[in-house]
């Protein structure tokens, strides 16, 4: 809830810095929503790209991969951010409408699991994930799991979801349920990565799962199993960028049709080295290897 | 009024523009309630019309909107959450309120009675997101480490701040309503001999007893409108509650939480109105319940000298 205000006033503040330096030259402003997942990063690439040129602005605003992709298909936005690829009928509905989208990855992200600090569990199986989280599953005490969090005398096992549209919210579900499967009804559903965070920060019980851009060192994140008796992985930028990590993600942007101009200048920019590395100093996974030292 | 005797000069004519211009907002506010009903009803048709089961609507309580393979639409859970919170709040509110009510009423004179409905007053404009505040940051971990409970954004959590919130405007209506009792009641039975609990308890209750009824269902009609507060508080889980420590999920919350992500015209969408035109038919019968009671009867036994109360729930 906090991150489209804040990513607001950034882009309005972002674009008075540029007027204020630029006086009377015409200026291009490139409208930029999405995922919050992204929204940080995003803030990042628009105000170093201010120092770079005074010539184009970039205003970004979140609302989530949704707001982004809806705003694509109706044409009021020249990049959207999504944390998810656009499903089949959203790019034909964009395409019947004159835009037709074109994909970007930006940059990947580790989707990382978040317990409480005290929680002593630290390694976590797909399928122990999906017993908890997954319609029909029966893990619902944390002592199924042979663990007693410090905290918790009730044993039950909290979950924390996201709001059931977010990119976030998709991807989870899919990773660890398939595409046929639904989450168990009763999930506390926050409206933003940074909530999930702050709940389960107080909450003993809890079990939660965001981006790991937004874990803070008062969480305790169990290293992921992809199979029973497989290699336990952490999430971290590096097992996310070689894709031993179970979970992590592709983050997208998307133009309508083929960028020209100042988009196309920007889009190049934030897939150099130096927009990578703004990527990876906010927590993400690059798209390859490099050095940002 | 014989048009031929006025002069048509310029007081004339001030006059019959604030004449128009006081019907036409007196007007606009037929206007816009039936241009809002329409438009959530137009924008929720899509769906009554053809996906809609009304039986899946109000029974079951799967609310998985967005779900690959078998999306549904029971609204069960976030009635039973919405109906949950607000009967919790009612239980924390009534008894607050009517003990201010009769206190600023009954007992409280001058400089005294004049401070206390001031501060009853700034109560009603603290907004709900700070309210929210207060159950997400001091609440949640209070509730947690009294009572042990697996997490604190829950019933007893959102149900107590929405008391809170409810409170104070059930208390400036139910204190007109004892106000408009007649002091000669009063005078009355204190010449019987009554004691001042005696004729609040026999008299001034019972005879202001409709106000009463209607103090509480503006609070029933705030507590189901009210979502910011709702939404930050109550875990916004799809859950049908069996404690106070479980997380709920209101109505208001989930169109809050879910209309900004959803594609226009989805049936998504239509269903998150179908949810809006459920909660404007509930509020809408809570309120006209609370008129008909604040005018002391059902329409035509209308009892003279009793004041109708102005609506709070805007």
């Amino acid at each position: 809830m906090i991150h489209p205000i804040r990513a607001g006033v950034f882009a309005l503040a972002a674009v008075v810095a540029g007027c204020a330096g630029n006086g009377e030259a015409t200026r291009d402003v490139i409208q930029n929503k999405g995922s919050d997942t992204l929204v940080n990063v995003a803030q990042a690439w628009a105000e170093e790209y201010a120092k770079v040129t005074a010539e184009t602005a970039v205003a970004v605003s979140g609302g989530g991969s949704g707001t982004g992709i809806s705003a694509m298909i109706n044409g009021t936005v020249d990049i959207a951010n999504s944390s998810r690829r656009m499903t089949d009928s959203e790019l034909e509905q964009a395409r019947a409408n004159g835009h037709d989208p074109i994909e970007y990855i930006v940059g990947f992200d580790a989707l990382a699991v978040f317990l409480h600090e005290d929680n002593p569990l630290g390694d976590m199986s797909l399928d122990q994930l999906a017993d908890i989280y997954g319609e029909g599953g029966t893990t619902e005490r944390w002592s199924q799991l042979d663990v007693a969090p410090p905290g918790c005398p009730s044993d039950k096992i909290v979950r924390v979801s996201r709001q059931n549209n977010s990119g976030t919210y998709f991807y989870y579900r899919d990773a660890i349920l398939g595409d046929q499967r639904d989450f168990k009804l009763g999930s506390l559903d926050m409206h933003g990565s940074k909530d999930v965070v702050d709940l389960v920060e107080n909450t003993p019980c809890a079990i939660g799962y965001s981006g790991l851009a937004y874990a803070t060192e008062h969480i305790s994140m169990p290293c992921i199993r992809a199979s029973e008796g497989g290699d336990c992985v952490d999430p971290t930028v590096a097992t996310a960028i070689d894709g031993s990590y179970p979970i992590s993600r592709p983050l997208f942007m998307y133009t309508a049709g083929e960028p020209e101009g100042a988009i196309r200048e920007y889009l190049d920019w934030v897939l150099s080295d130096v927009g990578q590395c703004i990527l990876h100093q906010k927590g993400y996974a690059p798209r390859a290897v490099l050095d940002c030292s | 009024m014989n048009a031929a005797a006025d002069r048509r000069d310029l007081s004339w004519w001030v006059d019959k523009v604030a004449q128009i211009l006081v019907l036409a907002g007196g007007l606009s506010a037929i206007v816009f309630i039936v241009g809002i009903f329409l438009f959530i009803g137009r924008e929720g048709a899509g769906f009554i019309f053809e996906g809609f089961s009304l039986r899946e609507f109000l029974l079951s309580p799967r609310w998985t909107p967005t779900s690959n393979h078998n999306p549904t639409f029971g609204a069960l859970a976030l009635i039973a959450g919405t109906a949950s919170v607000t009967g919790l709040a009612m239980v924390v509110a009534v008894p607050f309120s009517l003990g201010a009510a009769i206190y600023i009423g009954e007992f409280a004179t001058g400089r005294g009675r004049e401070t206390l409905k001031v501060l009853v007053e700034l109560l009603a404009a603290i907004p709900s997101v700070v309210w929210g505040f207060v159950g997400l940051s001091i609440m949640n971990p209070l509730i947690v480490r009294v009572f042990d409970a697996p997490v604190g954004l829950n019933v007893l959590n959102s149900g107590i701040i929405l008391g809170l919130m409810a409170a104070p405007i059930m208390t400036t209506i139910a204190e007109d309503a004892l106000k408009a009792v007649p002091d000669t009641y009063r005078e009355a039975a204190e010449a019987m001999g009554a004691t001042r609990w005696q004729v609040i308890l026999k008299v001034v209750l019972p005879a202001g007893r409709n106000g009463l009824v209607a103090a509480t269902l503006l609070g029933v009609g705030r507590g189901f409108g009210e979502t910011m507060a709702v939404l930050m508080a109550s875990g916004h889980a799809v859950n049908l509650p069996t404690s106070p420590f479980d997380a709920v999920r209101a109505l208001t919350a989930t169109i809050a939480a879910e209309l900004g992500e959803t594609a226009e015209g989805s049936e998504h969408w239509q269903a998150l109105f179908t949810l809006g035109i459920f909660l404007f038919l509930v509020t809408f019968t809570i309120n006209f319940l609370a008129d008909v009671f604040v005018r002391g009867g059902l329409p035509g036994r209308r009892r003279r000298g009793r004041r109708p109360v102005a609506s709070a729930n805007p």
